[in-house]
């Protein structure tokens, strides 16, 4: 565990404005009066001496899908767990929906968060694993009844109707009394973004859902999040290696490379025409590889 | 001969007066054993995620607590206990000084049932937005305690075992039982064989015990389910 930092330095003071940053580049910035839901203002993040999160200045508005690609250690995953609060924050400050996630307002200064400020910021916030996390010593129906009856208050039979609803739009209303041990792969990471819903987050996390799985089983999940992007009000933001589905699905698309936002747009202009030379040689990478 | 050495009757006649003896041996034991399942937790526990004076603390008297015999701290439990002003009887001194033993021993075993716990399970508990105790409760202990049920089953034998040591503050448990018979009558040979015998069924039973408990166990939790599809 990194030791607490003190981090109301960096929150207080004359910061420049989001977006403004050297490398940054506008293309990316969310349309004029949307409403922000997600914004990191000059996010650091090192692990001893490697700095993971440089500065990093991201908006992200209501119901916008973002897609976050680039290299292995180019900090993209990282960006996710901060956002979940997994991860401590060196240097910045990261809003939700106007309020600051890990931090709080006492005294017209930003102090970091006592536990019932992270737990109401948390609670808006969804995330589902690369490695699924199920519990696997519940059923699907438990994974998905735990937190909405503990956290929420939610009785049983309520927990279970929500948890049953769910499974069923993902398409496992026949497996709610199975044990993950006896689910697919895709299976499982179904039932995660189904418990992670339970919880009516407004922010959804995909951390690469679909890299622990055998590519047959990629299709019946990334079904499920395309399906969950037409009908619900959701702000989606997911690190992926499925270029293609991040082109078809993503409002916009962020390339990471050490720490930064490289390029980000539409994917129509950042993969047809990608404006920087690092993102073509990704590109290009990838493409080779598929 | 075979009466000199074995007397049947004698044997027969003192069984009953064992017999009764043997459930203090037993309260002793389970009273100790409980015990000890409660502060193993308790140490183990503090041990990982308590602020850092407590970590040491609580290393510092596990290890103090396995690095000195037990018969020891019976006695000074015993003696210096009244000292401080703590008056208990030599039962609830024995149960203690069992469940501080074998507490200290469990902790180290949960600590490795807690460790075990992959890292994403404790992420997917703050993602969640369970609170540290639902984690602990729901999630991390049912899945740290089926794992090492056998080694703390194997502390229930050992703590067993060594209830004998009681007899050193004059629990009248079974040893305790047969050096008084033997005391009576001088004969030795009848009594301390009735013991060992009922140490060695009671080892038995409990052994058979702890495989059932670690089986239910493995049913429930679903850790060992038939993998299923591909």
């Amino acid at each position: 565990m990194t030791p607490p930092t003190d981090r109301a330095d960096t929150a207080s003071g004359p910061r420049p404005e989001p977006g403004t940053s050297a490398d940054a580049i506008p293309a990316g910035a969310i349309p004029a009066g949307a409403h922000p839901m997600v914004r990191f203002e000059q996010v650091t993040k090192r692990f001893g001496d490697l700095v993971v999160l440089d500065q990093l200045d991201l908006e992200i508005a209501a119901n916008e899908k973002v897609a976050i690609i680039g290299p292995s250690g180019s900090g993209k995953t990282t960006v996710l767990r901060a956002l979940m609060t997994l991860e401590r924050i060196d240097g910045g400050v990261i809003h939700v929906d106007g309020e600051p996630l890990t931090h709080m307002r006492r005294n017209g200064a930003l102090v970091p968060a006592d536990g019932p400020h992270l737990k109401r910021m948390r609670g808006q916030i969804g995330m589902v694993f690369q490695q699924f996390n199920l519990f696997p010593h519940m059923t699907a129906v438990k994974n998905c009844m735990e937190a909405p009856m503990t956290v929420l208050g939610l009785s049983r039979d309520e927990a279970r109707q929500r948890a049953a609803e769910l499974l069923a739009m993902v398409g496992l209303s026949d497996k709610l009394d199975h044990y993950p041990a006896q689910l697919s792969g895709g299976q499982q990471q179904r039932v995660a973004i189904a418990r992670a819903l339970a919880m009516r987050p407004k922010v959804m996390l995909f951390d690469e859902v679909t890299s622990a799985l055998d590519p047959e089983l990629c299709g019946e999940v990334l079904n499920v999040i395309r399906e969950l992007g037409a009908a619900h009000h959701l702000t989606m933001l997911m690190v992926t290696h499925q270029m293609g589905f991040a082109r078809e699905f993503a409002d916009r698309v962020c390339f990471f490379d050490s720490g930064r936002i490289v390029e980000q747009g539409p994917p129509g202009q950042l993969f047809n025409a990608p404006a920087s030379e690092r993102t073509r040689q990704f590109l290009n990478a990838v493409m080779q590889a598929s | 001969m075979n009466g000199a050495v074995w007397d049947w009757a004698y044997a027969i006649e003192i069984l009953p007066i064992l017999g009764a003896a043997s459930i203090m041996t037993v309260q002793a034991t389970l009273g100790g054993f409980v015990l000890a399942l409660i502060l193993g937790l308790a140490f183990a526990i503090g041990r990982m995620t308590g602020p850092r004076w407590l970590r040491r603390a609580n290393t510092a008297v596990v290890e103090f607590i396995r690095s000195t015999p037990l018969l020891i701290q019976i006695f000074f439990l015993y003696y210096v206990m009244p000292e401080v002003g703590v008056q208990l009887d030599a039962l609830p001194t024995g149960i203690l000084a069992l469940g501080l033993h074998y507490g200290a021993y469990c902790s180290e075993v949960y600590r490795a049932g807690l460790e075990n716990v992959p890292k994403g399970q404790w992420e997917a508990s703050i993602a969640l937005n369970l609170s540290p105790w639902t984690t602990f409760r729901d999630i991390i202990l049912p899945q740290a305690i089926p794992p090492v049920v056998p080694a703390l089953g194997n502390y229930l034998v050992a703590l067993f075992k060594e209830t004998p040591l009681l007899s050193a503050i004059a629990v009248t448990e079974l040893m305790q039982m047969a050096k008084i018979l033997g005391s009576e009558s001088f004969r030795y040979t009848e009594p301390i064989t009735l013991v060992g015998v009922f140490f060695l069924v009671f080892s038995l039973l409990s052994a058979a015990l702890i495989r059932r408990v670690e089986r239910q166990l493995q049913r429930r939790s679903g850790i060992n389910r038939s993998q299923a599809q591909p």
